[in-house]
């Protein structure tokens, strides 16, 4: 296997009684890259995540980190991942320092606390780290669980939604922090269901739905790789819709919210529009529709064009 | 190990709930003592077994000394020493688990085993450490109140043990009773591996305890073909510490039989926390 592979899953599949969390799902993320894992709320996103620390134990499948199996290695594999899974929890009753003194205890003999200042200060809370957790703000909170994620110089950081529950300018602030590790050589694995979050930070991405993984590749690609989508806002916009659906250059054409959404190549614009004006529709606008949104929705909705 | 130890320690510390028995047994002690000495030994000679002893023999010195009140505060407290148990070895997993704290200590690479193991310890020590401020606390303040003297024993008729003898049991009787309540220990700990929520354990084990103390306690015939597979017919082992003579198989079985449930109650815990899904 590829040396560059961080984190590979093979055919990883985790049932709880009746329900398939996570089925047959291959994953491989390479070194230094910002690796989107992206899926709806109850994809099995979490679930993967925790089976990749090993807080789940798979059904069946496979998990290698660092080329190595996580089974058999679990100690050391886990000594060189930091991560953040779903909402940060501490000891609300300690400090942040002390709780940042447990945890690196935990991954390493003695805590180095040069290193706990060095995480306190990269999320800005060195000045509070003496203060109990309780006092802190979530967003406070969100920013020491990114910081223990990095206690100790990890090589692959895993972060389940480390932007949920935060204001705007604490995401914004998260974004900002993800981004600059990345610069600095980490591998960032990086789970939400923000699609906006990974089109702007992560270079290769996977979807999952229902378990399942719908696609995995470079998101540039990925969404240059599909025909394109176009609003097209008209007077008379079901009329038109079934118009364009005539065309064997349309793929696809349908009213959503008073407008025509309609996937066809970019080169075939002037024919449509001259098509509308040809048969008295009124052309308000037509713009492009290019954003991951739309090729997430695309990929998870079959119909949804 | 020692330094999952010492964090287990510093997280158990550094929660009030740990002190609310330390706190209990230093508040209710003084009252019982200065209760019993306002009373000026009526407690004592108002029973029935006293004015038996009174009217048959001629009685000297102090029978309540402070080696009466202790054997009596223990027999008191030993029933609700339990709950406080329940709360810190109740709250070992599910706590954590409730609180979201479990998942961030297993993604860090000690084993669930290291990790459950420390916890039990911990458990062990504060149960060791809580019989042990129980012991110091009513015999030392006892004496200080009381002062020293033979002591009466009412068990199975009256016995008295002299000062020395008294010493010797009581040397006997408190490590016995950390036994017992080590047990107690251990099922809360195995309790809090099974659920996620940090009450339902404190309430499953005090559930536990006083179901299996009335089916040891009531003399009813059905209970007596159940009582020898309960942990609480030999959790008051300490009790038989002062009889005369001490009967010595009989403690070394209850003994044996306590280490028995310790060790399958402590199993079943790191055996049901090592499989676990941890979803919380």
């Amino acid at each position: 296997m590829n040396n560059d592979i961080v984190l590979y899953t093979e055919h990883l599949t985790k049932r709880f009684k009746t329900v398939t969390a996570v089925e047959d799902l291959n994953l491989s993320v390479r070194r230094g890259d910002i690796f989107g894992f992206l899926g709806p709320n109850g994809s099995g996103k979490s679930t993967t995540i925790r089976m990749v620390l090993g807080l789940i134990k798979p059904t069946t499948g496979e998990i290698r980190l660092f080329n190595r199996s996580l089974k058999n290695n679990r100690e050391d594999l886990l000594r060189k991942i930091g991560a953040l899974v779903e909402k940060p929890s501490f000891y609300n009753y300690l400090s942040a320092r002390r709780n940042l003194e447990i945890l690196a205890t935990l991954t390493h003999r003695h805590p180095d606390h040069l290193d706990i200042d060095r995480v306190l200060d990269i999320v800005a809370l060195l000045n509070r780290a003496d203060d109990k957790v309780k006092t802190y703000s979530q967003g406070m909170k969100q920013r020491l669980g990114v910081a223990q994620a990095l206690l100790g110089n990890p090589e692959l950081i895993i972060l389940d939604e480390p932007t949920a529950g935060l204001d705007p300018e604490g995401i914004k602030e998260i974004r900002h922090l993800i981004i600059q590790l990345a610069q600095q050589g980490l591998t960032v694995f990086l789970s939400s269901h923000i699609l906006h979050e990974v089109e702007q930070m992560c270079r290769t991405m996977a979807i999952i739905d229902k378990g399942r993984l719908v696609v995995q590749g470079g998101v540039k690609h990925l969404l240059n790789s599909e025909s394109d989508i176009f609003s097209v806002k008209v007077d008379r916009p079901e009329e038109a819709a079934d118009l364009l659906k005539t065309r064997e250059w349309v793929e696809s054409a349908k009213v959503l919210s008073g407008t025509i959404t309609v996937k066809i190549k970019e080169q075939q614009i002037p024919v449509m529009t001259e098509l509308l004006v040809q048969s008295g529709f009124h052309i308000f606008a037509i713009q492009p529709r290019r954003s991951l949104e739309d090729y997430f929705l695309s990929k998870l909705k079959a119909d949804y064009v | 190990m020692f330094r999952l130890i010492r964090l287990e320690w510093i997280k158990t510390f550094s929660k009030l709930r740990t002190y609310i028995g330390f706190i209990a047994i230093c508040v209710v002690l003084p009252l019982i003592f200065i209760g019993l000495k306002l009373d000026k030994g009526r407690f004592l000679t108002s029973t029935a077994s006293y004015t038996i002893l009174e009217q048959n023999f001629y009685i000297m010195g102090n029978l309540l000394n402070g080696f009466f009140v202790a054997q009596l505060v223990m027999y008191f407290l030993m029933v609700h020493i339990p709950f406080f148990i329940a709360l810190v070895a109740g709250d070992q997993i599910a706590g954590e688990a409730t609180a979201g704290t479990l998942r961030m200590i297993l993604i860090r690479p000690p084993s669930r085993l290291k990790i459950l193991v420390a916890k039990a310890a911990i458990s062990l020590i504060y149960t060791i450490m809580l019989v042990l401020c129980l012991a110091v606390l009513s015999l030392g303040l006892g004496i200080i109140i009381f002062g020293t003297g033979d002591l009466l024993v009412r068990e199975e008729g009256l016995l008295i043990l002299s000062k020395k003898q008294a010493i010797c049991r009581f040397l006997i009787a408190y490590p016995l009773a950390m036994l017992g309540m080590s047990v107690v220990a251990a099922l809360a700990l195995l309790l809090s591996v099974l659920v996620e929520n940090a009450i339902g354990p404190i309430i499953g084990t005090m559930a536990i305890v006083v179901i299996s103390v009335i089916i040891s306690e009531m003399p009813i015939s059905l209970f007596e073909r159940i009582r020898p597979f309960l942990f609480t017919s030999y959790s008051k082992v300490w009790q038989k510490a002062f009889l005369d003579p001490m009967p010595l198989n009989d403690i070394i079985l209850s003994v044996i039989y306590l280490l028995i449930y310790m060790v399958l109650f402590f199993g079943a815990a790191f055996f049901i926390f090592n499989r676990r899904d941890i979803l919380s």
